[in-house]
């Protein structure tokens, strides 16, 4: 624990048990838990806009007309599946199989990064075919949502290279696993929300 | 948790030799200035808090009074229309973002460790980045009236499509937006601090259930923050990316729904109303019991009410829209939920009286600030249900009736409650008391300035005169009313100053008076078994908590018979504060400099992206440094010299400093 819980842990008593806490749950990672929380209020509103304003515009290009299904299929995909490298390097770290653990940190930095390339694929072809930021309340809302998104999932990508590189350095071993336990529930986070977007921002078809 | 049993070195005062880190050294306490600006005691930052609150207090008063002084007369032009604009909606903005909710802030921070039995909050180094990122995201908002061409005119509530570019073309919106978005980042990260500590550092046996009510209130407070925060930072984000990108959110021409702003806003606003006045209901249900010589009447009711509250608080925000065109089933829905919110509240207020009733009432200052806050705060309640009647709401929107109605609830149910526990709190933060004799004569000219300011704005609603207007006509009966207020808000500065007055006075007097020890009201909650001031360590021991009010029953005991005696006097029951080697959080300075990236990549949105990556690199750097630095300072816990990378310290600051990343980053 870092300087957060020094007050509660630095005695003789719970030296031991450095997580001791009222309810069981480590600051580190209740914190998170209540950070996730405020999030889904953050994407609630964004996703809300954009459902409102989806076919805002003035007979101008509207994102539901360029969606690629197929190719968004992939790149989700790709998303879906850091989720499960993620738990593999979670499980190596409380192994304390550092090698695995660290491989699979950077195989889901690696799968988020290839989910960024495929977004800015996307928004390199939409624009291509004229939906720019300003087009319209209904492009507006469309890359402000997504590319809201790929920000959290950027973040998520430098948080995975920062715990790798931690590894790396030795500071990072299977004692706190619970640290990759944190990031990677922020991982999971971004993934769901994903899946949300994806559901009901491209695969239901426009009325 | 952490009874003390052995000495460990204690941090404070000592000097210890210089190790080979470099920047990411830890500072050292040495009693100057740099302890306040890299101190993560929860106590220096509640202080902090209140100290820069005041400030922007009297700043939002100046400008409540350039409004009055212009609405003195009919057809005055003191102000023009455009500075008026500006005056009215920076003193909203000032008021709300940077005097009420700071300085009830100060209040949770300094309360909610000392009140739970904790040494301090559960992140230290995230409760000094709040107090910062608020400070730095104030002065920016405030430079704008240097740099920006203006204040922001659009309204606290900056309603679109006012707010866009055509009709605000000065700089004053943009501030705004990037302000309260900085200031949104530290409300955030304080809320998720403040809740951890509730959550997780309660002293042995202090279930969630003995918390002191002020602590509850306190926590639900939080949740409303980390809830509502989201939802205005989207808004704000909408907003600047409308101003400065050119998106088409709030542009009706291109096809986009003004509404959507003010159904964003205010699914934060309304919440927003309960964030200011829940503290203020914590501070008044310690106050009230203490000088009533009773426990809080239905400690339980008194708690949920509260969460009732908290709830329902969520479902009532368009009843600031009635006359937006929402349609009669929403108007139906929002009317009788406004309606059902008057009951939790009328709980609370019922049991202030019971807790009142039959007791040994001691008006002191801080009483009579209590009792101030329910009568003030039960007037704009009433005014308050009288808006949930849509068809009357109709008639009062936009006029002085809500004006008076706000004010009543601000600063009638908030301002009043928090100054209350300023006197209450006073002797235990510095160690002696504000002057009575002196506090009373604050009450009164306080409230009597008050009702004269915002009492006669009822009426002149009722008689239609509208809000948000420079001047009006004579003839229509507005001149005497709005002359009584004008004379009322003096009387209420003149208030404000005497307060300050007697804070100077006060201190010079204390060295000749008694000291006032651990527990001068003879209350009921934790703080009072610490001396005062409090130890920089708060507890010699973390107390066992065996019932609600243990503090007060280690003084008194409750015989067979129901007759009340003392066992101990305070003094004696109380902590010595003497202990040593309690082990206390190393300073850090990367709080600080994390808060100075933040404003520098505002200014770099509205003038010069460049300066946004002299920003980022700041306030990314500041992010990692902090990672880095060592947890303690590898001297200053007296074991374990060479290990400070031992354990799972580092890493796990990471995770936490992670999510503070997010925000910035992400939202702000």
């Amino acid at each position: 624990m870092a300087t957060a819980t020094a007050p509660a842990t630095d005695t003789h008593h719970d030296a031991h048990d450095p997580h001791a806490t009222n309810t069981g749950i480590s600051n580190n990672k209740l914190a998170m838990w209540l950070f996730l929380s405020t999030e889904c209020l953050l994407f609630g509103a964004l996703i809300s806009t954009y459902l409102i304003y989806k076919t805002r515009g003035n007979g101008e290009v509207l994102p539901t007309d360029l969606f690629d299904i197929p190719f968004t299929s992939v790149s989700s995909f790709v998303l879906l599946m850091s989720s499960l490298t993620m738990v593999l390097a979670l499980s190596a770290f409380g192994r304390n199989d550092l090698d695995r653990g660290k491989a699979w940190l950077l195989v889901t930095a690696m799968l988020g990064a290839v989910f960024m390339g495929g977004q800015a694929y996307e928004f390199t072809a939409f624009y291509e075919e004229g939906l720019g930021y300003t087009t319209n309340p209904a492009a507006s809302a469309f890359y402000t949502l997504t590319g809201f998104h790929g920000a959290h999932v950027s973040i998520g990508i430098v948080m995975l290279m920062s715990l790798w590189v931690a590894a790396n350095q030795g500071k990072l071993t299977g004692k706190n696993s619970e640290t990759v336990e944190i990031v990677g529930l922020y991982w999971h986070f971004v993934d769901l929300v994903w899946i949300f977007i994806f559901t009901v921002i491209y695969l239901i078809p426009p009325e | 948790m952490a009874i003390i049993e052995e000495p460990l070195a204690l941090t404070s005062g000592e000097q210890h030799a210089e190790r080979p880190l470099g920047v990411l050294t830890r500072p050292q306490a040495n009693g100057s200035w740099k302890d306040w600006v890299s101190t993560v005691d929860h106590k220096k930052i509640g202080i902090m808090y209140g100290v820069a609150a005041m400030f922007f207090f009297l700043v939002g008063g100046l400008e409540a009074l350039l409004i009055r002084t212009q609405l003195a007369f009919p057809e005055n032009g003191f102000l023009s229309a455009d500075v008026y604009n500006q005056i009215f909606t920076m003193h909203g903005v000032t008021m709300i973002f940077l005097f009420v909710m700071p300085f009830a802030a100060a209040f949770a921070n300094y309360l909610i460790p000392l009140q739970i039995g904790a040494r301090d909050v559960a992140f230290p180094r995230l409760n000094a980045l709040s107090f910062w990122v608020w400070l730095s995201g104030a002065i920016f908002l405030n430079t704008s009236w240097i740099v920006g061409g203006g204040g922001a005119d659009c309204g606290w509530f900056c309603y679109s499509p006012n707010s866009g570019i055509t009709f605000s073309p000065t700089n004053g919106v943009d501030f705004y937006a990037i302000g309260l978005l900085i200031t949104g980042i530290a409300s955030l990260v304080s809320a998720v601090n403040l809740a951890v500590t509730c959550l997780n550092m309660r002293a042995p046996g202090m279930s969630l259930f003995r918390m002191p009510v002020l602590t509850w209130m306190l926590l639900v407070t939080q949740f409303l923050l980390a809830f509502a925060l989201p939802v205005i930072t989207v808004a704000l984000l909408l907003l600047l990316f409308d101003r400065q990108f050119d998106s088409q959110f709030f542009d009706p021409e291109a096809g986009a729904d003004p509404l959507l702003w003010q159904h964003l806003f205010w699914i934060f606003g309304h919440p927003e109303v309960y964030i200011i006045i829940l503290p203020s209901f914590g501070i008044i249900s310690e106050v009230i019991p203490t000088f009533s010589r009773k426990p809080i009447f239905g400690y339980s009711f008194m708690v949920f009410s509260g969460i009732a509250i908290g709830f329902m608080g969520w479902g009532v925000w368009a009843h600031h829209m009635f006359v937006s065109g929402i349609g009669p089933i929403s108007v139906f829905a929002f009317s009788m939920a406004t309606m059902f919110i008057a009951v939790p509240t009328g709980v609370k207020i019922l049991n202030w009286l019971a807790t009142m009733w039959g007791g040994k009432l001691n008006f002191s200052t801080a009483m009579l600030f209590a009792v101030g806050t329910v009568t003030m705060f039960t007037i704009g309640g009433l005014s308050g249900v009288t808006h949930s009647l849509a068809p009357a709401d109709t008639q009062q929107t936009d006029t002085y009736y809500i004006v008076a109605h706000f004010h009543y609830v601000i600063f009638g149910g908030g301002v009043l409650g928090l100054f209350a526990g300023v006197y209450f709190w006073w002797p235990k933060i510095f160690g002696h008391f504000l002057d009575e004799r002196r506090g009373k004569i604050h009450f009164w000219t306080m409230l009597i300035g008050f009702n004269l300011t915002f009492g006669p704005m009822h009426v002149l609603g009722l008689q239609g005169m509208s809000r948000r207007i420079d001047t009006y006509s004579s003839g229509f009966g507005f001149e005497f009313w709005n002359l009584v207020a004008t004379i009322g808000s003096y009387v209420l500065g003149a208030s404000v100053l005497f307060f300050l007055w007697n804070v100077y006075k006060s201190k010079k007097e204390a060295p000749n008076l008694p000291a006032p020890g651990p527990d001068p009201w003879d209350a009921r909650s934790l703080e009072w078994s610490i001396p005062s001031p409090t130890p920089e360590h708060n507890f010699d021991e973390i107390p066992v908590i065996e019932s609600q009010d243990d503090w007060w029953f280690r003084k008194y005991n409750i015989e067979d018979d129901g007759s009340v005696v003392r066992i101990s006097s305070a003094e004696d029951a109380a902590q010595k504060g003497d202990a040593v080697g309690v082990h206390l959080p190393s300073p850090s300075f990367w709080p600080l400099v994390l808060a100075i990236g933040l404003p520098l990549i505002g200014y770099g949105v509205i003038f010069n992206l460049w300066l946004c990556v002299v920003g980022g690199l700041l306030t990314g750097g500041a992010i990692y440094a902090w990672v880095l630095e060592p947890v303690d300072d590898p001297d200053a816990d007296g074991h374990g010299h060479d290990d400070h990378h031992d354990g799972d310290d580092p890493d796990g600051e990471l995770a936490t400093v992670g999510a503070a990343g997010d925000d910035t980053e992400g939202e702000g």
